[in-house]
């Protein structure tokens, strides 16, 4: 059995699946600031046989909170290879003022770096990083994120310099490495390492907290996390890549949507309380978003799910004109709404008038006149309609999964779409959506690829995938390609292409070792790796 | 020429941080799809205005006639570009060794390519020189050549150019026409590790009043305003097909079928690209045909679409816009025409829509 757990601002919602994938039981309690109590009760909700519970799958908001809030972030050193290139825009120059006061904005500018062919763009200077090395320690920063220009072609600098820093810091300080976490593209590859080396202390504590959540109630079973593509990372890796993390909400949320419905190609909407989110499943994963991405007005390049928001959810209010949104009452709902004794008319008020949903008192909702009701729900879901559509990538039918809370609020049909499901357990599909979760491994970088040779570097490629997903848990001879993507650079000789490939496999609990060591002094830098 | 050069500015006219967004907004649409995304090249333009302050925007016409004008740009791949973002110092080191070439000092900085991530560029390194920026440019857009500029059409020398990194490593290549100028150019950015800080087709503030693209920074700015001629299609990117061309030496090639919704619902436009969006056209009819701007810019976010960032489903709306009068002239449209970007069945079409469109 396997329990899945997202824990989301408002509510903590768990899964518990048995072996062969069924769903045995749910349970939605209220997020706790603590974390821990909030998981603890939702997995007591479940009542599982705690001895038969082989894995635990965690799905998380609370990094990309964090980078938002700008709080319990750590002050990180920013190291970039790359004299005399790159000093017309230091690290973290674009940076909202927020989250770059939250960090410490330290920067360093040293040498070192590759060209696109992997030539040394300048040599590596020891003593410069030396001297760089008696800043940090000077003024007490314990993490350090180190970028080095084209190190998706060439690591072999970034190893290097933190080889160099981290004798001359000692013990206790750690180091993101860029190549690791990003591709081409210096800036957006820097940032996100930035942020990640900003989270680690944050990373352990809540590594830790969810350890001790599980402790509480007698649960043994290894756990994981949800990672931005909707595959799982152990507890090691999370401590080193909790920017990992940052888009596994949606991700859980439509991988749980497709898994319900059986469904690998549709659009899922999720309704909560305040938006709708309108994505794209094709092959059972979902559409990543072209170009870069966004995390608190800093620019990344993570590979997130192309999502399309709507202010409409079931604690939207409803204005007397019949417009619903983009307004909402929140968590407040089950306050505020009509059908709990409420003043403020709201969505879900809506469909429990319309006889759609059976929430509340509905008592409280006969007043309203039947024909506004009617006409307001019909406006939702004309928006609905228009949301997806534009999501859409071909004219042919395309079936719709509701899920989410408010997905009351999605009526059987929406205008150009006839066919139109909200499966069982829809209010807990997130939850579901960390439960399946398998594992997966990446290569994304530059290839040179000599004329005649395209085929046996793809296959290079892909045979470095799937042993990155082996390594990362999965079980050999269940991974399998799911992506490749080849965009040659433009004036440049020798045939040098950007090759990406992801290949995802089902973990091997037999490969995964039980213990969950307390988070703290064990520092990992390389990838998750489980032999 | 006198050693102070009194720089006279358009009333307030000034590239600063507030504008500069604007002003790469409007690059982004004179690229037509072409030139490199600026994500990179603006915030190092903001970066340069921030240490170095405002940059005045400069009539060529204001300058005495003989002052010297530095063309500048960056060529090489983006790619690289995305990677090795640039130093502080290759401005300086262009202009010295430009100077010591032409034994004057530079007046002023013109951009070599307004479209695209050039336009920043040219901002970027005013700034940092202290000097003013030409309101005007070689190309009036983007296109893939350094020789498809007007100046190559005026019969200007493209040397000597200067190719410069941030290392200080100089290459001068002299004594050669456009044709070789991209040929060596090339070579060496090769040996440049794919990128390279280039001034080439050197002129003076006089022939820039004459030759350059006439108004090309305030026109970048009123672009990115949304100052723009109406969209002759909203719709969205129903499919995109990558292809080679045909031919031995076939050229990566998209063609995008946007589907017209609301008042458009209905209308099928497709667009042919090569590096640029090259031509526009619906039921068979072109509506526009390089060297046309045709820029696809994203609904939601009010930045045009780079070619290779097309996909489908983006909602866009199609925006083009007539190019610089010298590119519809015979010349004109044999360097940087239709049958240039293998389109000769649309030779033809481009001298009437232009005869029958609007003005430049």
């Amino acid at each position: 059995m396997r329990i899945g757990i997202d824990v989301g601002g408002t509510n903590t919602d768990a899964a518990l699946l048995g072996d062969d994938d069924r769903i045995i039981a749910t349970a939605k309690t209220p997020t706790t600031s603590d974390i821990t109590s909030g998981v603890t009760s939702a997995i007591r909700a479940l009542d599982p046989p705690m001895e038969s519970v082989t894995a635990v799958m965690i799905g998380t908001t609370h990094f990309l909170n964090a980078l938002i809030e700008g709080a319990r972030l750590a002050p990180v050193a920013a190291v970039r290879l790359g004299l005399p290139a790159t000093a017309a825009l230091p690290p973290m120059t674009d940076w909202p003022e927020r989250q770059r006061v939250a960090v410490g904005g330290h920067g360093y500018l040293c040498h070192g770096g590759r060209e696109f062919d992997g030539r040394p763009l300048s040599p590596l200077d020891p003593e410069e990083l030396k001297r760089t090395a008696a800043d940090i320690a000077a003024r007490g920063l314990t993490s350090v994120a180190v970028s080095s220009v084209f190190s998706p072609v060439a690591e072999e600098d970034e190893r290097r310099a933190a080889e160099i820093l981290g004798a001359e810091l000692g013990p206790g300080v750690h180091f993101s490495l860029s190549h690791e976490l990003g591709r081409v593209g210096l800036l957006a590859r820097e940032n996100a390492t930035i942020i990640n080396a900003a989270l680690r202390d944050l990373a352990a504590a809540i590594v830790e907290s969810f350890a001790k959540s599980l402790a509480e109630v007698s649960l043994t079973a290894p756990f994981f996390l949800s990672q931005n593509d909707g595959t799982l990372m152990d507890v090691d890796f999370a401590r080193a890549y909790p920017v990992a993390t940052f888009a596994s909400g949606p991700t859980n949320s439509m991988r749980g949507a497709a898994f319900l419905s059986g469904l690998g190609d549709c659009a899922v909407v999720d309704v909560g309380g305040t938006t709708a989110d309108v994505g794209i499943l094709a092959g059972g994963f979902p559409r990543e978003a072209a170009g870069e991405s966004e995390a608190a007005g800093i620019r990344t390049n993570f590979r997130i799910p192309d999502v399309l928001s709507l202010g409409i959810g079931g604690g939207s209010l409803v204005s007397p004109d019949g417009e619903t949104g983009p307004r909402s009452v929140g968590f407040r709902l089950t306050e505020e709404a009509l059908v709990f004794g409420g003043s403020t008319l709201t969505a879900t008020d809506l469909a429990v008038a319309a006889g759609r949903a059976d929430i509340g008192d509905r008592s409280r909702v006969a007043h309203l006149d039947p024909e506004f009701t009617a006409r307001a729900l019909d406006r939702i879901a004309e928006r609905l309609a228009e949301t997806v559509d534009r999501m859409r990538t071909s004219a042919g039918p395309l079936p719709v999964v509701a899920v989410g809370g408010g997905s009351v609020l999605v009526p059987a049909a929406l205008p150009g779409f006839d066919d139109v499901r909200r499966p069982g357990h829809f209010d807990v599909a997130n939850a579901v959506g960390a439960a399946i979760a398998q594992v997966g491994g990446e290569v994304d970088r530059v290839f040179q690829v000599p004329e005649g040779r395209r085929d046996a570097v793809l296959a290079e490629a892909r045979e470095e995938a799937v042993g990155r997903a082996e390594s990362a848990g999965a079980r050999p001879g269940t991974v399998r390609i799911v992506d490749v993507e080849e965009v040659p650079l433009a004036y440049l000789p020798g045939g040098a292409t950007r090759i990406r490939v992801k290949a995802v496999g089902d973990l091997d609990l037999n490969g995964i070792s039980t213990t969950h060591a307390p988070a703290g002094a064990g520092d990992t830098h390389g990838a998750a790796s489980h032999a | 020429m006198g050693s102070t050069i009194r720089l006279r500015t358009l009333g307030f006219m000034h590239v600063d941080a507030g504008a500069l967004a604007d002003f790469a907004r409007g690059c982004a649409v004179l690229g037509s799809g072409g030139g490199g995304p600026a994500d990179v090249t603006l915030p190092v333009a903001g970066q340069a205005i921030e240490e170095c302050g405002p940059v005045p925007v400069v009539d060529p016409a204001a300058l005495p006639a003989d002052a010297l004008v530095m063309p500048v740009g960056l060529v090489g791949s983006p790619a690289v570009a995305a990677e090795r973002i640039g130093g502080r110092d290759e401005p300086a080191r262009l202009r010295d060794r430009f100077e010591a070439l032409h034994g004057a000092p530079v007046a002023a900085v013109m951009s070599s390519e307004i479209g695209g991530l050039n336009g920043c560029v040219a901002v970027a390194w005013a700034a940092r020189l202290g000097l003013g920026l030409l309101d005007a440019d070689s190309m009036g857009r983007a296109f893939p050549r350094m020789d498809q500029n007007v100046l190559e059409l005026a019969g200007l020398r493209p040397g000597p150019a200067v190719l410069a990194d941030e290392h200080g490593h100089t290459v001068v290549v002299d004594d050669v026409d456009g044709a070789h100028l991209e040929q060596f150019a090339r070579a060496a950015v090769v040996a440049f590790g794919g990128r390279a800080a280039s001034t080439d087709y050197p002129l003076t503030a006089g022939q820039a009043a004459r030759h350059a693209v006439a108004g090309s920074v305030t026109r970048a700015l009123a672009l990115g305003r949304g100052e723009g001629p109406a969209p002759l299609l909203t719709g969205k990117v129903s499919s995109v097909r990558r292809y080679a061309t045909e031919g031995a030496d076939g050229e990566d090639a998209t063609g995008v079928l946007l589907e017209g919704g609301g008042p458009d619902a209905g209308r099928l436009v497709l667009v042919e690209a090569r590096s640029e969006f090259v031509a526009a056209l619906e039921d068979g009819t072109p509506l526009a045909v390089v060297p046309d701007v045709i820029a696809l810019v994203d609904v939601r976010t009010g930045w045009a679409v780079p070619v290779e960032e097309v996909r489908y489903g983006l909602r866009v709306h199609l925006v083009t816009l007539p190019s610089d009068p010298a590119w519809y002239t015979p010349e004109g449209l044999r360097l940087a025409g239709p049958a240039a970007f293998g389109l000769a069945g649309l030779a033809g079409t481009t001298g009437e829509h232009r005869a029958a469109g609007g003005s430049s």
